[in-house]
């Protein structure tokens, strides 16, 4: 319970810009899991709080270890998602920077906690690692669980690989504690396949970390007693039922959603944008995010083989939404192929939403229940778009 | 920082919302029990002054009484969830967090864990005040483990043995036989034994009461903060009735709150041998400097 003062480490202190952009790289094979707790480990986070739940407890128990090591000041094992995530908006309030993860049916345990954040105000950096939800009781990746926070005015992530969750989790830190901005960040990414499979990630030196939090700039003051405008409570038109009350959740609402736009201009700085594109001026285009970004690469890579006109559209940002971005990429587009980790497909009705022609959008291909997304499924709807004939072989 | 923080620059005085100004002025920042406290309440700027409860609500009363004993009022953060107490106590002059249903003690966790490590050489008090149902029906994972887990904060349960703000339904604080909303033949299991419940989960300080005397009720809210800040987590359970759904007629709550003593809130109070140290050796301190400060005004009047 006490925190580790005596283990403080001696780090160069940068800023994100240049962790993320010039700071030395070296290249390690690492999993998922290991690439986020890495991450965190250079975020100079003071506070994390843990609750197991597969198959995310990999990336907290890591990050149980960076905190032994001196990396983190403060860590405890909560009682459940909610009491976790409770205690973060509590914790958040004091002013420091947090981190959490969790996993399918965690994250919907801990979700009135989690969709209240951005209310509150909270920049903490959430790692969502995904899996199914909903009964039969499975374990396996499956990101339906990413529909449900897509609606709560957090920023939110979505990583193709090891070294995507590295990047992405150290510029969320960047992200949410914007002044502009100040609302948390997801990072989500395919539990397994992402999070205990081993990839490349080029890391930045374990020696070198993010600058500290700056508890007052901060566009409401931290609850501590010291930073000013003091903090005289008295509100009382808040939580009653009149006109006042109705007005203040209306406008602060519409603040929470115009600072999820605002953190566009960051994912543009620090990752390069909210989409990446490959072949823009192809007739068939294959959007997607996370792992089935992946798999589509690979069917993209076979369709250049091939001859065939095919673009890749990934998705980094799914919070905000890069609705701009897609229309302009597609606007000559003949079909788009939506492959996709769940069953309701809700990165296909985004993109649907997206563009003024949503009928050349084909449903899928969708797996869930924790099954892999062959490349061959994909490959059969580039075929289907182009009026081509192909020999599906699983 | 906190009382500096508070104080307004004398020029921006005339600036500054009349309410402010008469708070920084005349309210109990920084100032002793005898100057404001629960003894000459109704003679200070107190941090509690409109609210929109009930006539004859004791709840009320018994917040009142709470944020006029605060030993450390400009370094105190409050902690509530749904339930009539919160209207009053987000609007006492003292920041108040709001989360969401019965997370109070959770959030307390973290705040409190985060306090300790950006300011490891100051007291910061941090209180979890909230209802029967918010406490120990939804809340009571999370109430339970704040106090397994040996957080330092104070938790005050408001009990009026009923969903008063919901409109009345049967609570697990709720009298065995009470016939409420959603207990339509009489609830049929007794009281949860609060304070049993804490002590087994590690509460070093905790105490059932009917505040009935302002005197003793006001020690007690000092006691279980100055333990909280020291030696662990510490939980107060006081009667606050509910007049409404319980039908007790306004000039009746207080017979009523004297009659509770001898029924289902008897006083009991327990503290572990540490908690009891640091009682004595405050409340000596504060014996101490009432003397000299009583010295020191005989003094000055001969």
């Amino acid at each position: 319970m006490s925190p580790n003062p005596e283990k403080k480490l001696e780090k160069k202190l940068v800023d994100i810009n240049y962790l993320l952009k010039e700071a030395p790289r070296e290249k390690h094979f690492i999993t998922g899991a290991q690439a986020m707790a890495e991450a965190v480990k250079r975020a100079s986070v003071d506070m994390a709080i843990a609750y197991p739940i597969t198959p995310q407890s990999e990336v907290m128990h890591l990050v149980g270890d960076i905190y032994a090591q001196g990396h983190i000041k403060e860590y405890y094992r909560a009682e459940e998602e909610l009491g976790t995530m409770s205690a973060i908006a509590g914790a958040a309030r004091a002013g420091v920077r947090l981190f959490t993860a969790t996993s399918g049916p965690g994250l919907l345990r801990g979700l009135e906690a989690i969709v209240s954040w951005p209310g509150h105000r909270v920049p903490a950096v959430l790692g969502i690692l995904t899996r199914v939800i909903n009964a039969p009781l499975s374990i396996q990746p499956d990101n339906i669980e990413m529909a449900y926070m897509m609606h709560c005015g957090a920023v939110m992530l979505h990583a193709e690989n090891q070294q995507d969750t590295f990047d992405f989790t150290l510029a969320a830190f960047a992200i949410a504690e914007k002044v502009d901005v100040y609302i948390p960040v997801a990072v989500a990414t395919e539990g397994f396949f992402v999070t205990h499979a081993k990839g490349y990630v080029e890391m930045t030196p374990e020696d070198m970390a993010l600058n500290e939090f700056d508890p007052v700039a901060a566009p409401v003051p931290a609850m501590d007693n010291e930073t000013p405008p003091a903090r005289i409570q008295r509100d009382a038109p808040v939580q009653k039922s009149n006109f006042m009350s109705y007005l203040i959740h209306a406008v602060w609402q519409q603040e929470i959603w115009d600072s999820n736009r605002r953190a566009m201009k960051y994912i543009y700085e620090y990752l390069g944008g909210p989409i990446e594109v490959q072949n823009p001026e192809s007739d068939v285009f294959l959007i997607a995010s996370g792992c089935a970004a992946a798999q589509a690469r690979e069917a993209w890579r076979y369709a250049q083989e091939a001859g065939l006109s095919v673009g890749l559209i990934k998705v980094r940002s799914i919070r905000p939404f890069p609705v701009d971005e897609i229309r302009e990429t597609v606007k000559n587009a003949k079909a788009i192929i939506v492959p996709e980790h769940n069953i309701i497909g809700w990165l296909c009705k985004e993109v649907k939403a997206a563009i003024p022609n949503g009928g050349i959008v084909t449903e899928g291909p969708r797996v869930y229940g924790g099954m892999t997304l062959p490349v061959e499924l994909i490959m059969k709807e580039i075929h289907n778009s182009l009026g081509l004939e192909y020999d599906l072989k699983l | 920082m906190s009382l500096k923080y508070i104080t307004p620059v004398e020029r921006f005085k005339k600036y500054l919302p009349k309410d402010y100004v008469e708070l920084v002025d005349y309210g109990p920042f920084g100032k002793t029990q005898e100057e404001a406290g629960p003894g000459n309440m109704g003679q200070f700027k107190e941090l509690v002054e409109e609210h929109p409860m009930c006539s004859g609500c004791w709840m009320a009363y018994y917040i009142r009484l709470i944020f006029a004993s605060l030993p450390n009022p400009e370094d105190t953060v409050t902690l509530g969830t749904a339930g009539c107490g919160r209207l009053a106590i987000s609007q006492a002059a003292v920041p108040f967090i709001y989360g969401n249903y019965g997370d109070q003690n959770a959030m307390a966790s973290g705040l409190t864990r985060a306090f300790r490590l950006r300011f490891p050489d100051k007291t910061k008090d941090v209180i979890t005040i909230a209802g029967d149902g918010g406490t120990m029906d939804i809340g009571f994972s999370m109430t339970m483990h704040s106090w397994i887990r040996g957080e330092k904060f104070t938790t005050i349960m408001l009990d009026n043995e009923v969903y008063g703000n919901t409109g009345g339904q049967s609570s697990g604080m709720s009298p065995k036989g009470a016939i409420l909303k959603m207990a339509p033949k009489g609830k049929d299991f007794g009281k949860m034994p609060a304070t049993e419940l804490a002590r087994a989960a590690g509460c070093v300080y905790t105490v059932r009461m009917s505040p009935t005397n302002i005197k003793k009720a006001a020690k007690i809210i000092r006691r279980a903060i100055f333990v909280a800040r020291e030696v662990g987590p510490t939980f107060i359970h006081a009667y606050t009735s509910c007049n409404i759904e319980y039908s007790i007629p306004t000039h009746e709550v207080f017979a009523d709150a004297k009659a509770q003593e001898k029924d289902r809130f008897t006083f009991e109070e327990y503290m572990t041998d540490e908690a009891k140290e640091v009682i004595e050796r405050v409340e000596a301190e504060e014996k101490a400097a009432r003397m000299a400060r009583k010295a020191q005004k005989t003094e000055a009047v001969n």
